[in-house]
């Protein structure tokens, strides 16, 4: 069917409310369902600890932990998580201090320019979480949907070595 | 100096909280009120010109603001002048949105503006673009028979030409007794940071432009802006506060800061762009290139022919080089030598400095003909460096103000396990895998900018430090807060670094590893004069035991001036500010080079790096299990962020030798594997054990720090030291990078 664009009278997407739990808090949004979850939290809900590096799940900068699993929240579309509870970066501290993961990776020197930190955090606690990682070698496969281009990898995997074995993650 | 309690020791980042608790914020996240998203519309088509646009129907979306191309921009500079920037090549610059001319494949040609993201993104493939198609060129290895030597220009000055031939080569490789003659290629690279380009411009109304930026340079970017839009650059700033890496890419300013601006001023409202992945393709590569090497030694292995000669790609509007010619002649003694360095334009995007631009390929084609010479001589390919080794910089006459480099080797080898190497290939193995061992030499400028610093104490005593560079990830604020807190003997946490911003005193951009040496030396300059200052005002105050005390009397240490002879006569800096009626005492200064006395010398840093890889019988695939490379580099003022950087760089040389490269189709000329899933990079699972060593090298003649710089050397070396890994694994000598396992079945 041809259409003339003369004639288009385009429709404005129409919104939905739905409600997210992040980081303990609850938000209702009134959202398009175009919007990714990432781009939700980063240009909605003012987040932007969350990352952005590919949009397409190729470089894991985005990484959340959705339901208590690591996600790709670039490939998330945030109407399909209403409900959902989401851990962000901003969430894995406590007031009174940071989480063990995220004091290795600043002893270990774990990242340099910081952009793919919080996907490294988020995906290495799902990884602890998920118990399936036992030797070094096993971790550094499972993190390997997490891209570092400064080349921190050898402080990434350490700070989470030494967290996992240690055992202080819960 | 005045003491060195910071200044050597292994700190961690300053602004590691903000980094690992996701508040620190890059170019795309500073929040605006009602920001406009601007996306930007590239070019399918490589030559031609666009005929016409229909956007009828973009424009008619709810939300669609605006769109500009070049058949409604608002009137633009028209100099090309105008459109140049500190790190431009010699050639006419590129100008978005100029008119309809298309120069290469996916450049912008228009921008969508629009109240939400998503909205712009859609608009953007709305609008119908009509092309006329000319012929272009893409292929490097097609059109060699374009090759030129490149134009001069301002950029030349930090990338000399190839030294004139020396000797008769030509006569001494034909007759020699030993020689190499082989030709290198290497695919294009882009440097990819994770973070993607961005700008977020803060329109004030008043006349007056803030500016997020995603940059390695913010004067740079500051001044660009004033020219091409006609504003006065004290109206215009830019500010950088994070970087999510830039490896280069950030050394000139990028188009979407132009259109994002432009966007700004034409709408009179906050805009925000930020480019996609497949858009980072589209603006600044590590060119291809193909090397012809042509290396002889007499029969104990001694150098006596150097050739090199470069075929570099470039675009049709600049001339890029990359310098490799010159390298092999800095390293090694030889009576003669042909070098050239040549440029073949295609269409394409000018190509730009890339983390250890030239360097990292250059030393590939040296460093593996060096292997491929020791071979030939039966010797150990160690043995071979060092029989070949100069203090001085053969190239010049000159010698170097320090090289440490025998030190790298021995250091790096001994770590390494080097003894127990079996020269023969395909000797060693373990299981099913060959195991090669290989080592490579790299070489790297030790560069210092102009840079100017203000130093500043306030009424609590504290020290604070301005300069306009950047921290692109590679510690400078935490370096920079070292260095200053040891000038006045206080603590860390008494000094405050403030960067990342136009406003703040001159740096150049943060590139060629040269900001430590470059706003570090200022920060020195600087402190020797807030010293003079703050001991003269200290003299002024009633019964002042400095009254006569001389500069070299006195020690600055613990917030106080103390008498050297009888430290318990002291006085606080916060005291001599309240002298000062409260007033912040100040002090601004240059950091500059000493060309006269430096003029007789040569700068380099120096590496050794040693790998053992694994290549699987079979399957021909190849795992690089560890990895040593020592780092002669001078004085290291955080070894923890050092060594991240030369870590960093070894895992670009992983990357270089084994991963990486844009592949271009030669009938679209475009890249076809514009995105991370198809453009590989190392993930962990890629990365094998890596040891980094610094050499004590004592350089009391480079700069007032005895710097040299970190943020490249570590790759120079590596993607030989891989190659030849690879070689003694397997007996076959790959003259191409990266190395695929297909190549070795």
């Amino acid at each position: 069917m041809e259409t003339d664009p003369q004639n288009l009278q385009p429709q404005p997407v129409e919104t939905h409310l739905i409600t997210l739990k992040i980081n303990g808090q609850n938000h209702s949004i009134s959202i398009r369902p175009w919007v990714s979850l990432l781009d939700c939290l980063r240009d909605h809900l003012n987040l932007t600890g969350t990352k952005k590096g590919c949009d397409h799940g190729q470089c894991g900068a985005c990484t959340v932990i959705c339901g208590g699993k690591r996600i790709l929240s670039c490939l998330s579309l945030a109407v399909m998580k209403d409900g959902a509870e989401i851990t962000t970066v901003e969430g894995i501290a406590t007031e009174s201090s940071l989480h063990p993961l995220q004091q290795a990776f600043i002893d270990h020197d774990a990242f340099q320019c910081g952009y793919c930190t919080p996907g490294q955090l988020c995906s290495a606690l799902g990884l602890l979480s998920e118990g399936r990682a036992s030797s070094r070698e096993e971790v550094k496969e499972l993190m390997s949907g997490n891209l570092c281009r400064c080349g921190a990898n050898v402080g990434i995997i350490d700070a989470i070595m030494q967290v996992k074995d240690g055992g202080s993650y819960e | 100096m005045n003491t060195d309690k910071n200044v050597g020791r292994p700190l961690s980042r300053l602004e590691g909280r903000e980094k690992v608790t996701g508040s620190a914020r890059y170019a795309a996240e500073h929040p605006l009120e009602g920001v406009l998203h601007g996306y930007v519309v590239s070019s399918p088509i490589t030559k031609g010109k666009i005929v016409e646009i229909d956007t009828l129907e973009a424009m008619a979306i709810p939300g669609v603001v605006d769109i500009l191309s070049h058949l409604n921009r608002p009137k633009l500079a028209w100099f090309d002048l105008q459109y140049t920037d500190m790190d431009a090549p010699p050639g006419t610059v590129f100008k978005p949105l100029y008119d309809e001319n298309i120069l290469y494949n996916g450049q912008p040609i228009a921008l969508v503006v629009a109240r939400d993201f998503e909205t712009a993104r859609y608009a953007s493939t709305r609008i119908v673009f009509r092309y006329h198609q000319e012929p272009h060129q893409t292929c490097l290895e097609k059109h060699l028979d374009k090759a030129r030597a490149p134009k001069k220009g301002l950029a030349t000055a930090l990338k000399p030409p190839p030294p004139p031939p020396t000797g008769d080569f030509e006569n001494a490789f034909e007759n020699a007794a030993v020689k190499v003659s082989s030709e290198y290629r290497h695919g294009t690279e882009h440097h990819n940071p994770i973070e993607l380009f961005a700008t977020t411009t803060l329109f004030q109304g008043d006349g007056k432009l803030t500016i997020y930026d995603k940059t390695q340079g913010t004067i740079n970017n500051q001044l660009f802006i004033a020219n091409v839009f006609g504003l006065h650059y004290k109206d215009v700033r830019v500010l950088a506060p994070f970087v999510g890496g830039a490896f280069g890419s950030g050394l000139r300013p990028q188009y979407q800061l132009f259109l994002c601006v432009m966007a700004a001023l034409h709408l009179k409202s906050n805009v925000r762009v930020v480019l996609d992945r497949k858009q980072m393709f589209s603006f600044s590569h590590r060119p291809p290139a193909v090397q012809q090497m042509r290396f002889a030694t007499d029969i104990n292995g001694r150098l006596i022919a150097l050739g090199h000669s470069t075929f570099a790609e470039t675009s049709n509007f600049e001339d890029y080089t990359e310098p490799t010619s010159n390298w092999s002649h800095k390293l090694y003694p030889a009576p003669n030598t042909l070098f050239e360095q040549k440029v073949v334009p295609l269409d394409v995007y000018t190509p730009m400095d890339m983390r250890a631009p030239g360097g990292s390929t250059a030393l590939h084609a040296i460093e593996c003909t060096m292997d491929e010479l020791a071979y030939k001589l039966n010797i150990d390919p160690l043995e071979l460096r060092l029989l070949n080794y100069s203090d001085v910089d053969p190239s010049a006459g000159k010698p170097y103000t320090s090289k440490a480099l025998r030190e790298c080797y021995l250091k790096a080898a001994a770590k390494f396990g080097w003894d127990k190497r079996s020269a023969e290939p395909r000797s060693m193995q373990r299981g099913n895998k060959l195991v090669g061992y290989g080592m490579a030499t790299g070489i790297w400028d030790a560069f210092q900018f102009p840079s100017r610093v203000q130093i500043m104490i306030n009424s609590e005593g504290k020290m604070i430090v301005d300069n306009a560079t950047t921290d692109i990830g590679t510690g400078t604020l935490t370096v920079m807060t070292q260095i200053a807190a040891d000038e006045l003997g206080l603590e860390m946490a008494d000094v405050e670094f403030r960067y990342g911003d136009s406003k703040k005193p001159f740096s150049m951009f943060q590139g060629g590893s040269a900001i430590t040496s470059s706003t570090g030396v200022a920060i020195v300059i600087a402190a020797r004069s807030m010293r003079k200052k703050l001991l003269k005002k200290a003299a002024e105050m009633d019964g002042s035991p400095f009254r006569k005390a001389k500069e070299e009397e006195v020690v600055f240490s613990s917030g106080h001036i103390h008498l050297k002879n009888d430290p318990t006569i002291n006085i606080s800096l916060k005291d001599i500010v309240a002298f000062n009626k409260g007033a912040a005492i100040r002090t601004t200064k240059m950091g500059r080079p000493h060309m006269l006395k430096l003029r007789k010398y040569s700068l380099a840093t120096h590496s050794a790096s040693f790998v053992e890889v694994e290549v699987d019988r079979d399957l021909g695939t190849i795992t690089l299990t560890r990895a040593v490379t020592a780092v002669a580099a001078g004085k290291i003022i955080n070894p923890k962020t050092a060594k991240s950087q030369i870590l960093g760089s070894m895992v670009w040389g992983i990357s270089k030798a084994l991963h990486e490269e844009s592949i271009m189709d030669p009938h679209l000329g475009k890249y076809i594997n514009a995105n991370l899933g198809e453009y590989h990079i190392p993930v962990h699972a890629d990365i094998g054990e890596l040891d980094v060593i610094f050499a004590d090298e004592k350089d009391n003649l480079i700069n007032e720090l005895g710097t040299k710089g970190v943020g490249e050397i570590g790759l120079v070396g590596m993607p030989a030291a891989i190659s030849n890994a690879i070689y003694h694994a397997t007996g076959k000598r790959i003259y191409r990078l990266p190395v695929h396992f297909d190549e070795l079945i």
